[in-house]
């Protein structure tokens, strides 16, 4: 076992955390275009760059499509790459995100989550990356931003990992992590570039029917992400699934891995459960809406409540197992959803969560509620009713309306 | 001719190519084949610069042109590029 390595304390938002981290990172090509709540991580990137701290290639793209398109590019030929976006950004490089994880590339990309236009808002919601959630992309949200920093060093080993080699989106809320400054533990720099390594190509068949290493390379010349057709197309989307079923162990061997320099863990990086054991009623969240659901339970706990939370950190890909054992003994559930899936059975996590704990013979109240669209706050009294209402669920034996608003007028 | 085709464990990732583009013999896409009149062609190989495909060759042993079916998807543009007319897509 390692010991923890000593690190100083810096006072950062959850932006500058994301550019520290990936200054320290090694990273060869950054190629990003500016949106609120992202900005500043590409502000602060682009001066490390100026002062010549990194020796980083710095890409300032028309548009985020051009922006992911560098990157994957860059990615292909055996770059180290990073880009960040946000919103109507991420929606913008929609196209290019199935072409990344396609092609394998392992390009890791900050998300400071915000709502969808319109009406427009620049405000915190994740409305952005849920609706990305099927593009093929490792998701981790981190709940502060100690964690998006600790998440931003571990995406780069995740997916650079040969059995992974998929593409990872680091989601920090917008405004509640990416503005919010806090004291943030950094590991030397040297300890974070050994900790991340240097980019392995595994080995594959090319057409000159010799195996060569997974990068466009004119020695071994290679081709990419051509055309298949209907009778090869469908075995390489089963490739990425399969890459994502293996991506669940090395996410939390990296995690675990991390831990043992940092001091710092996050559950089992994949799901961080809080007084879950002996829990009777238990929310589930992702992103820092976790870091008031924990005050709250506390406060429930000293007074007496069996309540409990599941934070998801790890949403793509989704740790079906983990999430049906934590919960399964829970008697009722409030799901959180910071998005809406319109005209759907409530949200996205909602879906999951109780579509996970459907095989489970004990089959417990699973209810949804939405909140903190477009930035609104949630506050722990609100958190606090949910608690309530999950007692009225068991002390009636019944869920009344399944799906809820927190904090919408009416 | 059966081909077997490989699967998803076989195959590389990342869509890489295991075969060289000269084994897909995209020829049979083609719905109508171009057609030289002999008498009419100048040999001025404009259609071999044209054809977006390489699929037509100056071949200088014979000091002529040569259409290579396994490559012409029929796509039409030597024939409309012709000066002399000499090229009609017929149905194939």
């Amino acid at each position: 076992m390692k010991s923890v390595v000593e690190q100083k304390v810096l006072a950062l938002n959850g932006d500058e955390a994301v550019a520290y981290a990936v200054k320290q990172c090694d990273v060869d090509v950054v190629a990003a275009y500016p949106i609120t709540p992202q900005t500043i991580i590409v502000e602060r990137f682009s001066e490390y760059v100026a002062n010549g701290e990194v020796e980083t290639a710095f890409i300032c793209t028309e548009s985020e499509h051009s922006a992911l398109t560098a990157c994957l590019a860059a990615s292909l030929t055996g770059a180290r790459t990073f880009t960040a976006s946000a919103s109507a950004g991420l929606a913008l490089m929609h196209e290019m995100l199935f072409v990344t994880s396609g092609c394998r590339a392992p390009v890791v990309m900050a998300i400071a989550n915000r709502a969808l236009s319109a009406p427009i808002n620049i405000h915190g919601d994740q409305s952005d990356t849920m609706a990305q959630r099927d593009s093929g992309w490792i998701q981790i949200y981190a709940e502060n931003v100690q964690e998006v920093y600790d998440s931003v060093i571990q995406a780069f080993r995740i997916t650079e990992h040969p059995d992974v080699l998929l593409p990872a989106m680091v989601c920090l809320d917008g405004f509640q992590l990416s503005h919010s400054m806090e004291n943030v533990k950094v590991l030397p720099e040297e300890v974070v570039k050994r900790f991340v390594g240097v980019r392995q190509f595994p080995k594959v068949l090319t057409h000159e029917g010799r195996f060569a290493p997974l990068r466009l390379d004119p020695e071994n010349p290679m081709t990419l992400g051509p055309l298949a057709f209907p009778n090869y197309y469908f075995e390489f989307k089963r490739q990425q699934e399969e890459a994502m079923k293996k991506a669940l162990e090395v996410i939390r061997q990296v995690h675990e891995e991390y831990a043992e320099i940092s001091g710092r863990r996050y559950g089992d990086g994949l799901l961080d459960a809080y007084q879950l054991e002996d829990a009777e009623i238990a929310t589930v969240c992702l992103g820092s809406t976790a870091g008031t659901v924990k005050a709250v339970v506390d406060e429930l706990r000293a007074e007496g409540v069996k309540a409990g939370l599941l934070r998801i950190r790890t949403f793509r890909p989704l740790p079906v197992e983990g999430i049906r054992r934590a919960l399964e003994n829970v008697r009722a559930i409030a799901v959180m959803d910071r998005s809406m899936s319109f005209g759907g059975h409530g949200g996205a996590v909602f879906h999951e969560v109780r579509h996970a704990l459907y095989d489970s013979e004990k089959r417990p109240f699973v209810v949804n509620y939405i909140y903190g669209l477009g930035g609104r706050d949630t506050s722990p009294m609100q958190i606090r009713a949910i608690y309530k209402d999950l007692e009225g669920i068991l002390q009636k034996g019944r869920v009344e309306t399944p799906i809820r608003y927190v904090g919408l007028r009416e | 001719m059966i081909v077997q085709e490989k699967g998803w464990r076989e195959i590389p990732i990342a869509a890489v190519c295991w075969k060289s583009s000269t084994e897909f013999l995209t020829g049979d896409w083609k719905t109508f084949k171009p057609v030289r009149d002999l008498e009419k062609c100048t040999r001025c190989l404009l259609c071999v610069i044209y054809c977006p495909d390489g699929a037509i060759r100056w071949k200088a042993d014979l000091g002529d042109i040569e259409f290579d079916y396994n490559y012409c998807k029929g796509c039409g543009v030597c024939a409309n590029e012709c000066p002399a007319k000499a090229i009609e897509m017929k149905l194939e």
